[in-house]
């Protein structure tokens, strides 16, 4: 019997190894779903099966979406991951183009740099950097999120970007240059659309970077109603050991959309963006 | 506009008239000036946090106070009598060497299940990398509460299953909170490993492979002589990026359990950050600078490994 040797070998080898690892993958997310439509009363009985979903409800979710800071929260993390992207991006689509396509001295050197600039985490640099936030009074501004985020963003898109230029034809180029066109305009109306993709892949990474960021956030706009989602989330609606459970797991599933939908389509790239770098650098 | 697809180079800037646009079709100059606005950035509020921290980490300065002395290395000799220190040190190599080779042969394992053809494929993919994917203070809200002492429905599991009493207390002692803080991390890095290590995998030659079977070789042995030696590299980098990442980890401990109990689970970062919120904002610096040589030996390490690969 070949055809169910074939079903055994794939039930072993894909969809049982597949299942045990979804179980454990997703779990927590699971969790979170259904502890965020249960009614709070049911959620402390310890007596009922805790995973039976029992009269579902989004009074949570509106709890969240009207009696909290929720929405404003949305709506900071939104302005700050924006204006850093913007300003990473602009940054880096310079750097990743003169590193991936001009060659001068010092270039790899740099690249180098760039590269190790982007192993250096927040909790190294936090301290000193709340004290420059405050003497430049930016405390609880967006503006020192905006200004602070590039400094992991540009990194990070650069590399992703000098791969990305560097896959570009060079012919195309020097064609236009001996049609009489400057470096410039042959960056600018050549090279710079065939690096849209990109561009807009880097662009959505430093998106879900900023989104997801926590100790800059907690430290530079921890507090009153400047807060971002994940520091929002961890520090109101946890308040005095008292936990909201339910419009804390709701929020988790909402804060948690935007990044997961944005991922989705470019998990792919990102891997090949970072290892070919990586491995060409 | 022409194409032109000469063999050598053409020299632009002989055909461009003089004075002005000349400046803009050297590659050198216009490269300086391309790195300009973000190398201003990186040094504003990369390059001058990081020395500022070093003199900090010097005084003893306090949150608040505007005069404060220079002590010297007064800070880290401190450091070095200091027990939470010690335990920090030891947490953060424990969290970050013990949860390796768990996230490194399962990711492994997870990549291999992934690298068949199946249904939906792109779209189960996706869903499983989700633990990497979304806000780790989210996530671990979600551990959190999985870890409850009193809501757990691991604990609801186990007890239904008759396999324990009563209910496990997931951070009771320094030793059950390292666990799960460990167990958390395994969760979210897991999914990293395993598409590092798939996009290596698609390099893998399949001719190789069928060479290596007719040639007897059994599955393990094709792994082992074809696809482990094109997927090394990227084993090593995606490891030292995980130990770099892992090691300078803030979020998941601080929403975990916040150092605790008594001060047992700290990581640098978060023994830090309490330190800052003592307002010692000099002994805070200390801390965090302790985390340099570390880094500065996990990088050199990443660094030969990448141009060894050139």
């Amino acid at each position: 019997m070949v055809g169910s040797n074939v079903f055994t070998q794939r039930l072993l080898k894909l969809w049982i190894p597949l299942l045990l690892y979804a179980v454990f993958l997703l779990f927590p997310f699971a969790w979170m779903l259904i502890v965020s439509i249960k009614p709070d009363q049911l959620l402390l009985d310890t007596r009922i099966n805790p995973f039976a979903i029992i009269s579902p409800t989004l009074e949570n979710y509106r709890y969240l979406l009207q009696e909290t800071e929720f929405p404003r929260w949305i709506w900071n993390t939104l302005v700050v991951t924006a204006g850093a992207t913007a300003l990473s991006l602009f940054c880096s689509i310079l750097i990743g183009y003169a590193l991936g396509r001009f060659r001068f001295r010092g270039g790899n050197t740099l690249g180098i740099a760039i590269f190790l600039l982007y192993l250096v985490p927040p909790t190294l640099l936090f301290i000193p950097l709340s004290q420059i936030v405050s003497r430049f009074g930016l405390y609880n501004s967006y503006w020192s999120l905006i200004l602070v985020y590039p400094t992991f963003l540009i990194p990070f898109a650069s590399w992703l970007l000098m791969g990305y230029f560097r896959t570009i034809s060079r012919e195309l180029e020097d064609a236009a240059l001996v049609d009489g066109a400057t470096r410039l305009q042959a960056m600018t109306r050549i090279v710079l659309p065939l690096a849209i993709p990109g561009v807009l892949s880097a662009g959505i990474f430093c998106f879900t970077l900023g989104w997801n960021e926590f100790l800059y956030a907690l430290v530079f706009m921890g507090s009153g109603d400047m807060k971002t989602v994940p520091v929002g989330v961890v520090s109101d609606l946890i308040r005095a050991d008292l936990y909201f459970w339910g419009s804390l797991m709701a929020a988790g599933i909402l804060g948690s959309v935007p990044v997961a939908v944005a991922y989705a389509f470019l998990v792919d790239n990102y891997v090949s963006g970072l290892t070919a770098g990586a491995t060409k650098g | 506009m022409s194409v032109i697809t000469a063999g050598s180079r053409p020299k632009a800037e002989l055909l461009q008239p003089r004075g002005k646009a000349r400046f803009w079709d050297r590659e050198a100059p216009l490269a300086y000036l391309f790195m300009i606005p973000g190398l201003l950035i990186l040094l504003l509020f990369m390059a001058y946090p990081f020395f500022l921290g070093i003199y900090l980490s010097m005084t003893d300065k306090m949150v608040g106070f505007a005069d404060f002395n220079f002590v010297g290395l007064e800070n880290f000799q401190l450091l070095l009598r200091d027990q939470i220190f010690h335990r920090t040190v030891a947490n953060t190599l424990i969290y970050s060497f013990v949860t390796v080779p768990f996230k490194l042969l399962l990711g492994l394992g997870l990549a291999l299940v992934l690298n068949q053809k199946f249904h939906f494929s792109r779209f189960i993919r996706a869903a499983l990398l989700l633990p990497w994917i979304v806000p780790t203070a989210i996530s671990s809200l979600a551990w959190l509460m999985l870890f409850d002492s009193v809501l757990s429905p691991i604990s609801w599991v186990l007890k239904s299953w008759g396999l324990i009493q009563s209910n496990i207390n997931f951070f009771g002692d320094r030793w059950n909170a390292i666990g799960s803080i460990c167990v958390a991390n395994i969760w979210r890095g897991l999914p990293f490993f395993a598409i590092s290590i798939l996009a290596g995998l698609q390099a893998v030659s399949p001719e190789l492979h069928e060479a290596a079977a007719l040639d007897g070789a059994n599955a393990f042995q094709r792994f082992v002589s074809v696809t482990l030696p094109t997927i090394r590299t990227i084993i090593l980098i995606a490891t030292l990026f995980s130990i770099i990442f892992t090691f300078s980890d803030f979020q998941l401990i601080y929403v975990l359990t916040k150092g605790g109990p008594a001060s047992s689970t700290h990581v640098f970062g978060t023994y830090a950050y309490q330190m800052m919120g003592f307002s010692a904002l000099g002994q805070a610096a200390a801390v965090a600078l302790s985390m340099f040589p570390f880094l500065a030996l996990f990088a050199a390490i990443l660094l030969r490994f990448i141009r060894a690969d050139d």
